[in-house]
């Protein structure tokens, strides 16, 4: 009785501040589209132009003229312009090239330790004489250097080098930055050490040991610093929104990061929820709008039309900062914490379907007409993937916190499936593809080989279909058999093994996958392969190289 | 909307709803629960042994957290009545899990009390359950020719110790046994009251 008063007098209020809130947004024309504001990332003349760095000599050329039509390039190019972006690429270069370097190594260590997990499970007695070796630790070394090692040094790649190029100034503190790169990673490959040898805070995601996370910290505090002098010091007047969606990122996860591992506050159920208020936010709030930041710069700088609605994807900002923050609570349902924080939890998770309703509906009119492209430009094929899979993943995640489908799915692989869809077939995608088009520009090189790109393209994307599809079914399986009183806990058991198996045949895909990256990485950081004076893109060798940026 | 200080402002209050929400509010509601009557502090020799349980990893395939009827036959299986807040006082870390890849343990000691079986059990799984693919944990035992005289002997089942030697156990797996063996939650709790105000005793149940 009281719960139902309370409720509707809750639904009263919302239903209020919705309409003074919608009130409020007609008078500020809210409403009415700002197409200045989406088209800040191109530089005067580039509206019209695809700019894929990854792409090679004449086949940016070709790739031009699939989309030629009259009215759309009609801008004049304005040197000036140009030269900007080339002291803002300039000015990040070092502290990018270092947070990828260190991302790619930490992937390929992570996806070794995956798949090694991986086989564990369906052949138990493999590699356990020594206790680093154990599924317990293997598989937390796994999580630690994909999450904290790839995604997180990736992320802040991505996040340093666009940064400067949005705000059309050069990064401030480059020092600082690179200082708080050798920390996280100091960090990180401590943690790593210390998971192996059974140091740890035991708490999912949270397991580096306070005293390492203190490094990690240190580290945010020398990144964040520079990135805010930078921000304040910006040369353009509206901010992209993808500035919006990566600083908040960066601010989000240094406090979740000290929240989450304040040594001596957090006890039982408490602790409890904050374990998942911080689990569910690492994903939510860094790599998610990290990410989705990616997607809102780079795909319209490919095909060279701005987003299609500026204001949607600001909506889509505000909405994924107000919702996602309470969704943890649902890894918790049916445990022994308070009701309403559950269906709290279960109710944001269902208003998740607003941020990514508009993220979808803005890509797919952004993209209309142009999904041809995807077939000739390997940045673009991996972003509008990475694009795909977050709206397929965050319906899926927002149905799983339901409590009927919750019964089934939690506590089985089902959920380690759908972390994967996130984690990787949406942001690890991402990343791929923001690497693809930044390191031509870091290291002004080619990539070497480009028909690597698509092999580790088909690679991860075979890799991951398989994974997800086969673990999502077992794990499906699984809950129905633990659910069903008649059958032995061991039917569950039985019952999975299989798509286990085919897990790690999915496992070994992508780390082959990897395994090519990591490769022609290294070909390009060594300059190997076709010799090339600078980027063979520009065919125009008589032009100062940089100047040829963003042609 | 367009300038650095709506951006962390929002950015901010965005995370501190959020905190409030899943950090504060728990915290403020759990603070004062008392432990049960029957729910006894770890002993130091437990206390070893469930930090052998977090260094290996044993929270990634073994929830604590019996559920509610409603919600599955957790009681069925014999995993016990469902968990409520006060069982986890003295819990640091939460163990409460998100997987079920194995059984849930939270009233282990209970359902598998014998020292003997949970010692080989971890020595090799195989040996006890068929089908199992649990990990076995080799690193906690010696296998010597000959026991000396304080050493606890595992008693394997036939065929399944080394030929012609002995497997003894090491204080971790002791103590790792003596922590599985003191989970056990089994006594008896009264729903937690349904609002955190204080209770007062004249006014009748509605």
């Amino acid at each position: 009785m009281d719960s139902a008063i309370l409720s509707l007098l809750g639904a009263f209020l919302l239903s209020i501040m919705g309409l003074f809130f919608f009130i409020w947004s007609m008078r500020k024309g809210l409403l009415v589209e700002n197409p200045r504001a989406a088209t800040v990332i191109f530089a005067p003349g580039e509206l019209g132009r695809v700019d894929d760095p990854a792409l090679q000599g004449g086949a940016q050329d070709r790739w031009q003229g699939a989309i030629a039509k009259p009215g759309e390039s009609d801008h004049v190019e304005d040197p000036d312009e140009l030269r900007h972006r080339i002291e803002a690429d300039h000015s990040t270069a070092f502290p990018v090239f270092m947070f990828i370097a260190f991302a790619i190594f930490w992937l390929v260590l992570g996806s070794l330790a995956g798949l090694t997990a991986s086989l564990k499970l369906h052949m138990p007695d493999l590699l356990v004489s020594e206790a680093w070796e154990t599924f317990g630790r293997i598989r937390t070394i796994h999580l630690t250097a994909v999450l904290y090692g790839w995604i997180t040094n990736a992320a802040l790649g991505v996040i340093i080098w666009l940064l400067p190029r949005l705000l059309r100034t050069q990064l401030v503190g480059a020092m600082w930055v690179m200082l708080g790169g050798a920390l996280i990673n100091t960090g990180i490959a401590s943690a790593i050490g210390a998971i192996g040898s059974g140091w740890t805070d035991g708490m999912e995601y949270l397991e580096i040991p306070w005293q390492i996370g203190i490094f990690i910290v240190a580290g945010f505090v020398c990144i964040i610093g520079p990135v805010l002098y930078t921000l304040v010091n910006r040369k353009v007047e509206s901010l992209y929104v993808s500035v919006w969606y990566m600083v908040a990122a960066l601010l989000w996860i240094a406090l979740l990061f000290i929240i989450g591992k304040l040594p001596g506050v957090h006890t039982g159920v408490q602790q409890a929820t904050t374990n998942w208020w911080y689990g569910h936010n690492v994903l939510g709030l860094w790599f998610t709008p990290v990410s989705v930041g990616a997607i809102y710069y780079f795909l319209p700088k490919i095909i060279g039309r701005p987003v299609r609605s500026y204001n949607l994807s600001i909506l889509g900002f505000w909405t994924l900062a107000f919702f996602y923050g309470q969704v943890g609570g649902h890894h918790l349902i049916g445990g022994p914490i308070p009701g309403w924080l559950i269906t709290l939890s279960i109710v944001q998770s269902m208003m998740m379907i607003i941020p990514v309703a508009a993220f979808t509906i803005n890509m797919a009119g952004t993209m209309w007409g142009r999904m041809h492209l995807a077939r000739q430009s390997p940045t673009l094929r991996f972003m509008m993937f990475g694009g795909f899979m977050y709206m397929l993943s965050s319906l899926q995640g927002s149905l799983e916190a339901l409590r009927s489908v919750n019964q089934v799915a939690h506590f089985t692989h089902f959920t380690v499936a759908h972390a994967h869809l996130g984690a990787y077939a949406f942001v690890t995608m991402v990343l791929f593809g923001a690497i693809y088009f930044m390191l031509p520009r870091v290291l002004n090189w080619e990539w070497p080989y480009p028909r690597l790109i698509t092999l580790q393209f088909w690679l991860a994307v075979l890799g991951i279909s398989i994974y997800f599809v086969g673990l999502s079914i077992g794990g499906w399986l699984q809950g129905l058999a633990m659910l069903d009183a008649s059958k032995p806990f061991m039917e569950s058991v039985a019952v999975t093994i299989p798509y286990l198996q085919w897990r790690s045949v999915g496992g070994s895909l992508m780390l082959a996958s990897h395994l090519v990256f990591a490769g022609h990485f290294l070909a390009m950081a060594l300059r190997f392969g076709p010799t090339r004076t600078g980027a063979a893109l520009f065919t125009r060798p008589t032009k100062a190289l940089e100047l040829a940026h963003g042609e | 909307m367009e300038n650095e200080v709506k951006l962390a402002a929002g950015a901010m209050v965005a995370l501190s709803v959020a905190t409030a929400a899943l950090v504060v509010l728990p915290y403020l509601q759990v603070r004062d629960i008392k432990p049960p009557e029957g729910l006894m502090p770890y002993t130091s020799a437990e206390l070893r042994g469930r930090q052998v349980y977090v260094a290996n990893g044993c929270v990634y395939c073994h929830s604590q957290q019996p559920r509610d009827r409603n919600f599955g036959p957790d009681a069925q299986r014999g995993w016990g009545r469902a968990a409520v807040p006060g069982d986890y006082y003295y819990d640091k870390p939460h163990l409460l899990g998100s997987m079920r890849t194995g059984p849930d343990l939270f009233n282990i000691g209970a359902r598998q009390p014998s020292k003997d079986w949970q010692l080989g059990h971890l020595y090799q799984p195989r040996a006890y359950v068929p089908g199992s693919i649990m990990p076995s944990y080799p690193f906690l035992f010696d296998v010597k020719d000959a026991a000396e005289p304080d050493d606890d002997v595992v008693k394997l089942p036939p065929n399944k110790a080394p030929f012609g030697k002995v497997v003894v156990a090491r204080p971790e797996a002791l103590d790792l046994v003596k922590y599985l063996q003191g989970l056990n939650h089994t006594y008896p709790v009264l729903p937690p009251p349904v609002q955190a105000a204080p209770a007062s005793p004249a006014t009748p149940a509605s």
